[in-house]
């Protein structure tokens, strides 16, 4: 729904004042649900909702072959998939360029070594690795979807059981890889390094942080920044507007001390999940 | 032959332990979403669906599909890529889907009132988040729901069910992934369960045309016992929304 003039002056004056539309301050995130193991039969998912902001992100995993430059190294994919659900506009192929600029967003985010270590994923140099494929859907759209998706994103990862190999035999080019029978014998990926992104959105003089849908439409531009393991690993700027170098200095600043904090709190909520809890979206 | 008879023990028990004219457990929530005008959520055993309805609204696009006299009916069923066991490359426009939203879209016209709304458009989008089996039925009673909470004028309600034959005379409902690759026929029927219409009858593989009123009979009566569910749901989801209006305190 566009808004007209005397609604983006409003959402302005909230931001100079800093005292946003629904009460927030510049800095201040809405609340998040975050729930994990609620796809049953993905290895791992999540699902994370952000005020209206819905986002589902399963990961499975298969057998392939390592690329022949990195033959130690096993393999990630993002898929994004909008759903029509979200919005009528995402119908039929409507949504494919957000798609697109989303899983390329985070295939940039992930590719450093640091990110997440693919050496893991390795089963045999050269020949065989694992490959994960991350899928993300979304649900309901109500801004800040690159926030919302890099956090759903690492905490599917936390939540992905990698099944442990018992034996491996080669007969010339036929390989015959055995799975552990013991399916609670899994291993767990190392997500300490995977990045967040934040979203710094310039309205007006100032800089926000988790744009809700009206406060997009009135920012110029929007800068996302990733951060992983106290580094910058993407940074990408949206929009159509442009940044005064200084301005995009602050910004940058400004994410990555977002980021830390929330780093912080989805490591300690993910700490606090409990296996077997109820969730899904009956609650 | 030898392989249908596995469908249902001596003892009249099916591979997942329900006898042959039970249902699998049907949980569903009306209204989860703020941006639809309607939405939904199923679940029937581990098949899991979600609907979304906006509208009806202003023709959108080419203006020219505009009736004067009705309003058109938008479907679009998409399955997410982790639907399945084996992951799907895309999540819609392949035959499957497409064939999906022309028989959902074939069954919603029958039971929307659509007349009542004339130059204006309703969007059904229908996504299946796990698919085990009768994932058409599924969405049917997702979509339903989800036109009942975007408060839609309906004929009365709309379900859909699954029907097989095993052991060549022993109807049974709402069969599941594994009974559908284990073969045998499969019934999908749509219909209206209070004036008993039926809107869309699909069969796969074959029977012999003595057994088909027994099954469709079967089937029927599994759309009459979802509609029974579906109803109390929505009662349910509108005493809620009524006692935190405070309705009750009015009285």
């Amino acid at each position: 729904m566009p808004l007209c003039d005397a609604e983006k002056t409003f959402v302005l004056h909230g931001v100079d004042a800093n005292m946003r539309i629904d009460g927030r301050e510049r800095e201040d995130y809405r609340p998040m649900e975050l729930e994990t193991d609620v796809v049953s039969h993905a290895f791992g998912s999540a699902r994370l909702r952000l005020a209206n902001t819905d986002v589902l992100v399963a990961v499975k995993i298969e057998v392939d072959s390592p690329f022949p430059e990195k033959p130690f190294e096993g393999k990630l994919e993002f898929f994004v998939d909008c759903s029509a659900n979200a919005t009528p506009d995402f119908e039929g192929r409507g949504g494919e360029n957000l798609a697109v600029e989303l899983s390329n967003c985070l295939a940039s985010a992930y590719r450093s070594n640091e990110a997440l270590d693919l050496k893991k994923l390795c089963i045999m140099k050269g020949r065989k690795c694992w490959k994960l494929y991350v899928d993300i859907l979304l649900l309901e759209v109500g801004g800040n979807l690159f926030d919302a998706v890099s956090i759903a994103v690492k905490s599917a990862l936390y939540n992905t059981q990698i099944p442990k190999i018992k034996s491996i035999h080669v007969d010339g080019s036929q390989i015959d890889i055995q799975v552990c029978d013991d399916i609670f014998s899994c291993t767990r990926l190392d997500i300490s390094g995977a990045p967040l992104m934040v979203t710094v959105c310039k309205i007006g003089e100032h800089c926000i942080v988790d744009p809700n849908a009206a406060e997009e439409q009135c920012s110029v531009g929007a800068v996302v920044v990733a951060v992983s393991r106290g580094c910058l690993s993407t940074v990408l700027q949206t929009g159509t507007g442009s940044f005064h170098p200084k301005t995009l200095k602050e910004c940058l600043k400004l994410g990555f001390s977002v980021a830390q904090n929330l780093e912080d709190s989805l490591m300690e909520t993910l700490g606090e999940i409990k296996p077997n809890q109820d969730v899904g979206f009956l609650k | 032959m030898s392989r249908n008879r596995e469908l249902i023990s001596n003892i009249g028990l099916r591979l997942d332990g329900r006898r042959a004219l039970e249902l699998r457990r049907i949980r569903c929530k009306l209204g989860l979403f703020s941006e639809p005008d309607g939405s939904a959520y199923i679940e029937q055993g581990l098949t899991k669906v979600l609907a979304a309805v906006y509208g009806p609204h202003q023709v959108r696009g080419n203006r020219s599909k505009a009736q004067h006299d009705c309003a058109i009916v938008n479907c679009q069923f998409s399955m997410a890529v982790f639907s399945t066991g084996e992951r799907k490359r895309r999540p819609r426009g392949d035959r499957k889907s497409t064939e999906m939203s022309i028989h959902l879209h074939q069954a919603l016209i029958a039971a929307i009132k659509v007349e009542l709304y004339p130059w204006s458009q309703i969007d059904v989008y229908v996504e299946v988040l796990h698919a085990d089996g009768g994932i058409y039925p599924a969405c049917v009673n997702a979509a339903t729901l989800a036109l009942i909470d975007a408060g839609i004028p309906l004929k009365e309600y709309l379900c859909a069910c699954t029907a097989s034959l095993a052991s060549n005379d022993i109807p049974m409902i709402d069969i599941s992934h594994q009974e559908e690759i284990m073969g045998g026929p499969t019934l999908t029927v749509a219909a209206l369960p209070m004036s008993g219409k039926v809107v869309l009858l699909e069969m796969s593989q074959r029977f012999h045309v003595d057994h088909l009123p027994k099954v469709l009979d079967k089937a029927l009566k599994g759309c009459i016992d979802i509609k029974n569910i579906l109803d109390e749901a929505v009662k349910n989801n509108v005493r809620e929304i009524g006692s935190s209006t405070g309705w009750a305190s009015s009285t």
